[in-house]
């Protein structure tokens, strides 16, 4: 038996994947709402509830049906995408106006309202979702034991998140988003429909929130509060990376992951504040996140 | 940086002038005075002026500085810790508890304020979430909170050794005094220069820095304040509930003191107490309806943000005093 820093190599291993699962979904997460804060200036704060709505909505589709899990991994982010847009369209969109922070009051409203009714409807006890057959079972690396699912997970996770990050960064679509978000009005002077990017933004930003609570749904068991506290880990991932920088989301949402990991096997007392401590040092040193442009 | 829209001016908080400031401070200290003897529950009283004064405390902050913290359910669940420990361990009066666990939140404050004052408007409000979500998972593994069970069975004591606090009027009493103590300071806090600077921090900042003030300075003592007042709350509700759990210190805490001083009225005096009156009486109505309570506040927070954003008594002054409307 291998050991590394006095630790099993396959205890350790274990736990860096499992960070780096958690880090993928932070990084879709955290992705969904530096897009959103971007082009809406807004935080959303209904994000994790919209992550948990995805993980129901397999759950849903499957049980209620009979739509298995590769449909519903393009369905349920549909949905959720879907709600999205009614909910910027009918209330988001009415506060642009306003300071930001009522984007943050109605959004954590919304959040209460969307785990209040799946909590009376399915209690908190949480549901089992089956991994798909073409992912059961695993294989032997030679240093450790990797469950396909998993792997399946962080790999689709990084595609998504690196092709969202291409479509903005690099086409022409991507061009006038980011020009939208720099001067709405000379964009909109154009004859590019603003408000129209906005709602598919956000509708496009929760969709992502929908995909990983799909890819989390049978991993985690589908449960009314599973979006509860990891918003708030989102958030002090946002803070680290730099709001305004989509790259800078996605890295430390799969960096935060894998030092959670590695917080685990050697003091698992911390694993659950590691984050907080982290945003902390980060604040005290560079203010502005770590891949953040300072700016007003 | 835009500015919350609040009802500000020379006399926004009050019904019109000193006349009426006076008549609404003798009409609400005689109503306190007589509320057990004309049916009203002194109990559910002594809630609801904790949580006036939790959030007068808080709208310190969002009302009078303009940033929105997301975190002052650490302070208010950490006092009550601390005054229930040195209460129920080490055998202190209720008055030391609750200067401990005033002092530690405004200890807490400072070092939250240190940190998260370093970024503008909306990061104010994650940080603030993130570092009381560390308090959180503290309290959940430190020995002297108890984790899941909580602090209970708080001894009421002798205020001073001398007052038994046992008698449920003595309680009231008691709380209505530390309520009017905390008004107070919170009102004077508004009404000094030191409130005026805070105001125009919140109306144009970059003036205000130009002005040679020191704004950080202003906002690290505001969130300090704001925090120490929030520990008087939590320390005095633990002393009352004779318990302190969790449920303080959760962010769910946070979000509810928002919700009051949104519904009642964020930059007015009197408006964080008729919203945690509000507040408080639903709570107490629907507490046989189990989740559907965060379903009707979050419902409310929707509304209060869509339709009337000024709350109760933002809305109540904006109609009595003549002049246009400024949205």
């Amino acid at each position: 038996m291998m050991e590394i820093l006095g630790v099993p190599a396959p205890v350790l291993f274990g736990q860096l994947l499992l960070g780096l699962i958690n880090g993928s979904f932070y990084a879709l997460l955290s992705l969904g709402l530096a897009v959103i804060f971007g082009m809406l200036n807004v935080i959303n704060f209904a994000h994790g509830a919209l992550y948990m709505t995805g993980a129901f909505a397999a759950w849903l589709l499957l049980n209620y049906l009979g739509i298995g899990y590769w449909p519903a991994l393009i369905l349920a982010p549909l949905l959720v995408g879907a709600l999205g847009i009614v909910l910027e369209r009918t209330m988001l969109a009415r506060l642009y106006q306003f300071d930001h922070l009522y984007g943050l009051l109605l959004t954590f409203g919304l959040a209460l309202i969307i785990q209040g009714l799946f909590r009376n409807a399915y209690g908190v006890s949480g549901q089992p979702y089956p991994i798909p057959s073409a992912l059961s079972g695993g294989t032997n690396l030679g240093f450790m034991f990797l469950p396909l699912y998993r792997g399946w997970v962080v790999i689709a996770s990084v595609i998504v998140c690196f092709g969202t990050w291409f479509v903005i960064e690099r086409t022409r679509l991507g061009a006038y988003l980011r020009a939208a978000v720099e001067n709405q009005e000379l964009v909109r002077a154009f004859g590019i429909n603003v408000p129209l990017m906005m709602t598919l933004t956000y509708g496009f930003a929760v969709a992502l929130a929908g995909f990983a609570g799909v890819l989390a749904a049978p991993i985690y068991q589908v449960n009314p509060l599973m979006g509860q506290d990891l918003i708030i880990v989102v958030f002090a991932i946002v803070v680290i990376g730099g709001l305004g920088s989509m790259l800078g989301s996605i890295v430390s949402g799969l960096g935060i992951g894998i030092v959670e990991g590695l917080t685990k096997t050697f003091y698992p007392e911390a694993s659950s504040v590691a984050v907080f401590v982290i945003m902390a040092i980060v604040l005290a040193l560079r203010p502005h996140g770590l891949f953040g442009r300072p700016r007003t | 940086m835009t500015s919350i829209n609040t009802t500000s001016g020379p006399h926004s908080a009050w019904l019109l002038g000193t006349g009426g400031k006076a008549a609404i401070v003798i009409a609400a200290a005689a109503f306190l005075a007589v509320a057990p003897f004309i049916g009203i529950y002194p109990v559910f009283l002594m809630k609801l002026l904790c949580f006036a004064l939790f959030a007068c405390a808080f709208n310190l902050m969002l009302g009078y500085v303009g940033l929105l913290s997301f975190g002052h359910a650490a302070f208010f669940g950490m006092a009550a810790y601390i005054s229930g420990h040195t209460i129920a361990v080490w055998g202190a009066t209720p008055e030391i508890g609750i200067l401990a666990g005033t002092a530690v939140a405004g200890v807490l404050g400072a070092a939250f304020g240190l940190l998260a004052i370093r970024r503008q408007g909306i990061y104010f409000a994650m940080i603030t979430l993130a570092l009381a979500q560390m308090v959180y998972f503290f309290s959940v593994q430190a020995a002297f909170t108890h984790g899941e069970d909580g602090i209970q069975g708080i001894p009421r004591g002798h205020l001073f050794g001398l007052v038994s606090l046992e008698p449920t009027l003595n309680m009231y009493y008691f709380v209505v005094a530390v309520f009017a103590i905390g008004f107070f300071i919170v009102y004077r806090a508004v009404h000094s220069p030191f409130g005026q600077v805070l105001k125009a921090i919140r109306e144009n900042e970059n003036r205000v820095v130009s002005l040679g003030y020191h704004v950080n300075a202003f906002k690290i003592g505001a969130f300090t304040l704001s925090a120490a007042l929030t520990g008087l709350a939590g320390a005095t509700k633990a002393i009352v509930f004779q318990s302190a759990t969790l449920t303080d210190v959760h962010w769910t805490m946070s979000g509810e003191v928002v919700l009051m001083t949104l519904l009642g009225g964020m930059g007015t005096i009197l408006g964080p107490v008729v919203g945690a009156g509000i507040i408080v009486t639903l709570q107490n109505y629907l507490a046989t309806i189990g989740s559907w309570v965060t379903v009707i506040m979050g419902t409310i927070f929707v509304v209060c943000v869509l339709t009337f954003r000024r709350g109760v008594v933002g809305e109540l002054v904006n109609a009595l005093r003549s002049g246009p409307h400024k949205e």
